[in-house]
Parts: C-alpha cells; structure tokens; sequence
C-alpha cells in the first residue's frame, strides 16, 4: 500500500519554494504565502494518516489552542508591534523543536539519530530563550540597552560547552533528570546570549533566530526521517542566514561583533563637536517644504515609536499635490528588524515605488531641497565616516549633503549607539522638537496655510 | 520513511542551494515578508510536533508533546496570519496608487 503522506510532503515541498519564489516581486508575493498555507493544511491534514499515529483528539486539541491563539494575537497586533510579533512566533517554532527532540531523545535513540536529536535539541532551545529575550526587549517589557557583567563571555561559553557535555551523557546513560539538566543549560545559554544585545540590533538576532529555528527543524527531520522537515527547515536556514548576513553587512559589523560586541553599551564621551544644535519652529520647515522642488524623507525607529507613518504620508500628499517630489530613502536597518520601515510606510498606504534603498537615494540627497529625517539618528549619522568612531565604516544614508536637513527627535539624547550626532551641528541642519506624529501633524496643517 | 541519512543529507544539500537561488532574488523592500514567511515555513515543525504527540508512549512524553503541537501550531497560524497582513498592505498600496 502506498502511504499518503509521502507524496503529499513532496508537493508542500513544491509550494513552500515556490512561494519563497514569488516573494521576489510585490505583484506577485501575496498569492506566495497563500500557496505556503494551502500546502502547509494539506502536510498537516495528511501527517493524520501516518499509520499507527495515536492521540488523535489530544493532537487536534493541542493544535486547535495553539492555532487559535496564534491567529488571534495575529489578527490584533498592531503594525508597529510586528517586530516582537515575528520574534515570539519564531521562539515559538524554536521551542517545539526543542520539544519534539526532547520526546525522542526521552524514548531512548540510536547514536546517530541520537545526535541529532541533540543538535536539534540545542539549537531549537536557544532559539526558543533567546527569541523570547527580543520579544521582552522589543515589546518594552525589559530594558533594551545591553545587559553586562564581568566575566560574561567566558560564562556564556562555559553554559554552551556544559550543555553540549550533558547532551553527550543523556545520549549515553539515557537518565531523564540529564536529560533536564541538558535542557536548562541550552536555554539558559539562549537567554544569557540574548541578554547583551541591544535594540538596535535586533534587525541581526530576529533574523539570525529565524535561521537558527530553520536549522533545529531540519535536525528534528534528519532524526525523523521525515522529508518535509528537512527541505523545509534548510531552506529556513538559507533565508535566515542570508538575511543575517546582509543586515550585519549594512552596518559593517560582522555577526560576532553584533552577538558578542555588547555594542551600546557605554557612551562616547568626550568627543568635541562644533557647532551647536539649531532648533526651528514647524511653521518655517512649512514654507521651506512647500516651496522645495525636491523633498526626501527618511525615517527611523523613532517614527515607529511615534506612530507617525499615517501622518507622514499625510504630508507626502499634501506635498506632491503641491507639484513638490517627495521620495523615502531608507537604511537597511532602520527599526527594529529588516524591512520595517517599508512594512509601516506600506501600511500607511504610500506607494512601494516611492521608497528606495540605501544604494538607490544617496546620489540624490546632493539635490534634495529638504531632507527630513524622522526619527532616525545612528543611520544618518556623519560620524561613520569618522576614524575612531564607534560607528566607523557603517554605510550610512549622506543626507548633509542635501541644502536643508531638519531632523524630527523628541529631544536631545544620543543615537542607540550612544554616539553623538554630527549631523545635528552641521550649519544645514535644523532641529524640530516635539513627539513625531504631533510634529508632522504640525507640519500637515502649517503647510495647508502656505 | 525508510530512506536512510545520507539520502536525507543529499536533499538537504540541494535544499540549500535551491534556498539560497529562489531568495537572493527578494528585493529589499520585502525583507519583512520574506523573514515572517520564511518564519511560516518552518511552522512545518508541527508535522514533527504531531508524530512526537502521536507516538508518545508514557506520560512525560505526551505532556512534552502537547507542548511541542502548541508551540507549533501558534508558529503556523501567527506565522502566516502576520505574512499575509503585511503582504496584503503591499497590494493595497499598489492598488491605491
């Protein structure tokens, strides 16, 4: 007799690629994730008919809670949120590869097979801890500057090292309380490797995690034999990876430095700037917008903050109707994770062909009238191209090269990075205090009286 | 499910690249949608998580497995429900102009 479930795993495979495919365009991305869903209900329906399954209700139970609140908190979670959002589902994944090794390594496996339980069993583990660290950073429920102490890098290696010792010696003596100590001490490793890093280099971890979970469920398919884990988990892995990759390159640090480099944790003192900060009032930034041919904006973190993005294109339609070119240029890693800044402005309806990449907008800005930067500090900041600097060699959006610059901050605290900005001193620099979405709402009712 | 390891380790391989091809394509613009589908993809845990639950043979085993289905299923439809938001925003705008 021929099994169901085989050929069914082989066409989900299909889908899932074919839906990473149809992500490279936004015409054709959205019937992607519709094909990855139908395809993941049909290896779900058909797991089912693996003979000898027992638990049946318990299984529908389980899925049906976990669904359900999975979908719900979906439904609910604000744009803004998304970040945390993404981080907790993917600990989520993370945790149940942890889980399933742990079932297999606790009925007693095969050395081989054994080993990579245990492979799976770590990295779905510290994935799990670790994504649920960013969820609390990023959600504001814990502090999001680095947490350090001495002597935490040697600890951290002595966590992993005494974690993959124990996983040896449960695969060997197949005690469950070794089985538990295993398991506390690759979560453990998770949460103490997540706890130093900071917000803004979250875009990094979120999508390093990804990677991580994708890995933990190919080891899971391996111990399994199960092929749909195993394609699917690897291709996880690439995405994940590649992504890591390319958001530490945006910031010309290596992904050690990010993990290890506890960066932000302390502020750069004694730096000497000239200048001073020029402060403007909304009423003037008004009249320079409405009379500037060209006008780009770009936001950071701050905007997500604030919420501002509805206001924002508020002002972009006021000023285009106006006859002004408005254009987005926008970092790599603005915001919290890669791609959200697009996602926000996206969700405010402004259009995706306005928005443009660090490469595309930089020879503008020398012919930008204004520059509006809206809540972003670090990735604007002139002092990357500063030797010394903590910021040194990070590619950078060259808005002082635009006549005007007027930069939107809440007050006069330093970037995350806790450098100070050189770009506020600069003589074609102006600063508009004030909330972001207040601010711009000032701004969209100045520039109406123009 | 007979086949051995290093079968499984040759589709892996080419897994890889086939990842590495289809997604280098993805412009950055829909980096976000990329990683929450991607993060849907391997929701495909729960298929292992169910065969965990299914098989269980005592009861910490079963209790692991419960938690490992929840887990799972809470990766799938969060997963999914997040892509689809975010991507159908990117229609819309188009749409709207």
């Amino acid at each position: 007799m021929i099994d169901v479930y085989d050929p069914v795993y082989i066409v989900t495979i299909l889908f899932f690629v074919l839906a990473l495919e149809r992500m490279s365009s936004p015409k054709t991305a959205r019937s992607g994730i519709i094909y990855a869903g139908a395809a993941m209900l049909a290896a779900t329906v058909a797991t089912f008919f693996i003979p000898g399954l027992g638990n049946l209700w318990l299984i529908v139970f389980a899925a049906g809670v976990g669904g359900l609140v999975g979908w719900y908190a979906a439904k609910k979670v604000a744009m803004t949120d998304m970040p945390q959002m993404v981080a907790i589902y993917n600990g989520m994944g993370g945790g149940a590869a942890g889980a399933i090794a742990a079932v297999e390594l606790l009925g007693g496996v095969g050395l081989t097979y054994g080993s990579l339980s245990v492979a799976g069993a770590v990295i779905g583990s510290v994935s799990f801890s670790g994504s649920v660290i960013a969820f609390l950073k990023l959600q504001g429920w814990m502090r999001q500057r680095p947490i350090t102490f001495p002597g935490q890098q040697p600890l951290n290696l002595g966590i992993l090292g005494a974690a993959i010792v124990a996983g040896a010696l449960s695969l060997v003596f197949s005690l469950s309380w070794i089985l538990a100590v295993f398991f506390l001490l690759a979560l453990g490793f998770g949460l103490m490797l997540t706890l130093p890093i900071g917000g803004a280099d979250m875009p990094v971890v979120i999508s390093l995690f990804n990677a991580l979970t994708g890995i933990a469920v190919a080891m899971d398919g391996f111990a399994l034999s199960n092929y749909a884990m195993i394609v699917a988990g690897i291709l996880v892995g690439a995405a994940g990876s590649m992504l890591t990759v390319l958001m530490a390159r945006a910031m010309n640090r290596s992904i050690g430095n990010v993990l290890f480099g506890a960066f932000g944790a302390v502020e750069e003192t004694g730096t000497s700037i000239q200048g001073s900060m020029k402060p403007i009032e909304a009423d003037d930034v008004a009249v320079m917008l409405a009379y500037a041919s060209k006008v780009i904006i770009t936001p950071g973190y701050g905007m997500a903050v604030a919420q501002a993005q509805h206001k924002v294109k508020e002002l972009a339609d006021l000023l285009e109707q106006k006859g002004v070119t408005v254009k987005f240029g926008i970092h790599p890693v603005a915001g919290r994770m890669p791609g959200h800044m697009n996602v926000l402005l996206a969700e405010a309806g402004i259009s995706y062909d306005k928005l443009y990449d660090r490469d595309e907008i930089n020879p503008e800005f020398a012919t930008a009238d204004v520059v509006l930067v809206i809540g972003a500090n670090d990735v604007v900041n002139p002092a990357a191209r500063r030797a010394g600097s903590p910021l040194q060699g990070m590619p950078i959006l060259d808005v002082d090269q635009a006549k005007n610059v007027i930069v939107l901050k809440r007050g006069q605290g330093k970037g995350f990075a806790g450098v100070e900005n050189d770009l506020f001193y600069k003589d074609n620099t102006r600063m508009l205090y004030g909330d972001a979405q207040e601010t711009v709402a000032k701004l969209v009712q100045a520039v109406k009286k123009v | 499910m007979t086949a051995d390891l290093y079968s499984a380790i040759f589709i892996a391989v080419l897994a890889a690249f086939t990842g590495y091809e289809v997604i280098s394509r993805v412009p950055v613009l829909l980096h976000t949608p990329l990683m929450s589908g991607s993060n849907f993809v391997h929701g495909i845990v729960l298929v292992g998580a169910m065969f965990a639950l299914g098989f269980a043979n005592n009861l910490p085993e079963e209790i692991i497995g419960i938690l490992a289905v929840v887990m799972a299923a809470m990766n799938v439809t969060g997963g999914y429900v997040v892509t689809e938001r975010i991507l159908e925003m990117f229609d819309r705008t188009k749409k709207g102009g």
